[in-house]
Formats: structure tokens, sequence, C-alpha cells
């Protein structure tokens, strides 16, 4: 059974489609809950945890609802246009091949992908919140707790790229730090000036 | 009784899977039979190769079945070897 979906997912490409997605949606989610939580830090306003917890958990289920529905839709269109080309050039009729077979899967694993990985990555973001919560002691204010996780997501994400296309890892993950950095700098800055 | 060993054939594929696992895939299917695929020309989507099956007892039937499930097309059967083993007796 494993070995015939890996079989199947390899027939369309879907782990490598799969890779794209989870760094895509990955880094989304980890810069929005980056913004959302740097967003509270510099409202100088004292916001309750529960609230800032409640408004992440409701970016991270839109994010992943997102995700799983946008890329399950365009998956399957891309993946019966491409089955369609197929049957074509083939000049047969396809509907009982692996290529049928993996057009249907694919995009159930690929959009499982993108709804999971910025879901698993805002819960890890958000964590300082919840174990705060909880009363778990943690070294810092649960918020910049969140930031530093998240900035050590983006940086691994970051690693993780340069990976895939064979750059020295350090400059990878540099480079996705220095996006994030970046970011809560443009935040805080339009924070400043809406006060 | 007459059993097919060896089957010559023109088949049709998609790029993917590539022949390596198109031809385990036929072998694995099929007991104590020798797999050898030729690739004779390549199109954008497609690949026409020679797929020659030899065994002790082919079953055509298996074969196609299987090519068709890899997404391929049987274009021709341009060779076979059948061998009977009734035998003779005196």
């Amino acid at each position: 059974m494993f070995k015939e979906l890996l079989f199947l997912f390899k027939l369309v490409s879907a782990g490598d489609i799969a890779r794209r997605y989870f760094v895509t949606n990955g880094f989304d989610g980890a810069l929005t809950m980056l913004g959302l939580v740097i967003g509270f830090l510099s409202s100088n306003t004292a916001v309750p945890t529960t609230v800032v917890l409640s408004a992440c958990l409701g970016a991270t289920i839109a994010l992943t609802v997102s995700g799983m529905v946008s890329a399950y839709i365009s998956e399957a269109a891309e993946r019966k246009k491409e089955l369609r080309e197929l049957e074509q050039a083939l000049a047969k009729n396809m509907d009982e091949s692996a290529h049928a077979k993996a057009a249907k899967l694919a995009p159930i694993f690929i959009a499982a992908v993108n709804g999971l990985s910025p879901l698993f990555i805002s819960l890890l973001i958000i964590s300082p919140l919840w174990l705060s919560l909880s009363g778990f002691s943690i070294p810092l204010l649960p918020l910049q707790m969140s930031i530093i996780i998240a900035f050590v997501i983006l940086f691994f994400l970051g690693i993780f790229i340069g990976n895939i296309s064979g750059h020295f890892w350090l400059w990878s993950g540099l480079r996705t730090l220095l996006i994030a950095i970046i970011t809560a700098g443009i935040i805080i800055g339009v924070e400043k000036l809406m006060q | 009784m007459s059993l097919l060993k060896r089957i010559v054939l023109d088949v049709l594929k998609p790029h993917q899977p590539s022949i390596l696992e198109f031809a385990s895939t036929i072998a694995d299917q099929h007991n104590d039979c020798r797999v050898k695929i030729t690739v004779t020309e390549v199109d954008e989507k497609t690949e026409t190769t020679i797929v020659i099956i030899e065994g002790d007892n082919i079953s055509y039937r298996a074969i196609e079945e299987t090519i068709n499930s890899l997404g391929a097309s049987i274009h021709s059967i341009d060779e076979v070897e059948v061998n009977n083993t009734s035998g003779s007796t005196s």
C-alpha cells in the first residue's frame, strides 16, 4: 500500500510539489504569526494573553483551511489537465491507469502538506502563549518567546531551502532571517506611524 | 499445449514511470520472466519503446493488463516465440 502510494506520487512528482508547498505555506504561517505577535507587542496596550492566543489560533485555522482548499483545487485541476494531455498524446483513455489514480490521490497529499505546514509552524510559534496560560514558567515574556521561536523557525526554513537549492546553508538561513527582521521592522514602523 | 516463451511488443508509454520502473513492474508481476526495454523514439510527452519479455510461460493478457495500468499502450506485437510442450510420444 505504502509502496504503491510512493510509486503513484513519484509518477506525478507529488513529493517535489509538496516540498515546495511546505516551504511556501510554512513561510506564510511563520510570517503571519510573527506579524500578529509583533503587532500585539508593539501596540502599547496590555492585551490579555487569551486574546492574543485566540487571534493567533484564528489566523492559524484560516491559514490551514485556506492552504488545504486552495492547494487541492489548483492541484486537482493541474493533474486533470496533465492527464487529458497525456490521453491525447497516447490516444487512449487512461481512467484505469496508475496516472488516473495518481491524479486523484496526489492533490489530497499536497493539500494536506500545504495545510498542515502552517498549522504546525504556527502552533510552535504560539506555544509559549499556551504554556504561559497553562501555568508553565518560561524564561521570557510569552510574546517575546514567540518572536524568538518565529525567527528560529524562519532561519531553519532558510536552511531547508538552502539544502534544496544547494546553496550554503548558513547564507540561506540568514537570508530568511533577514526577511523576518525586515518584516518585523516594517510592522513596528507602521505601528509607530499609526500611534 | 503451447506456451508463450518470448514476445516483442511495440509500446507507446508516458515518460513516467521510467523504463527502469516500467520493466521492474512488469517483471515483478510475472514470475520467472526477463524484461528488456529499448527506447526508440522520444516525444514531448511520450516515448516509443520495444519491450522484449522472455519466460517459461508468459501470459500475454496479464502483460497487456500491466502495461495498460502503467498508462502505456501496445501498438503492435512484433515477434512471438511459442513452444509446444505436449511432447511427442512415439
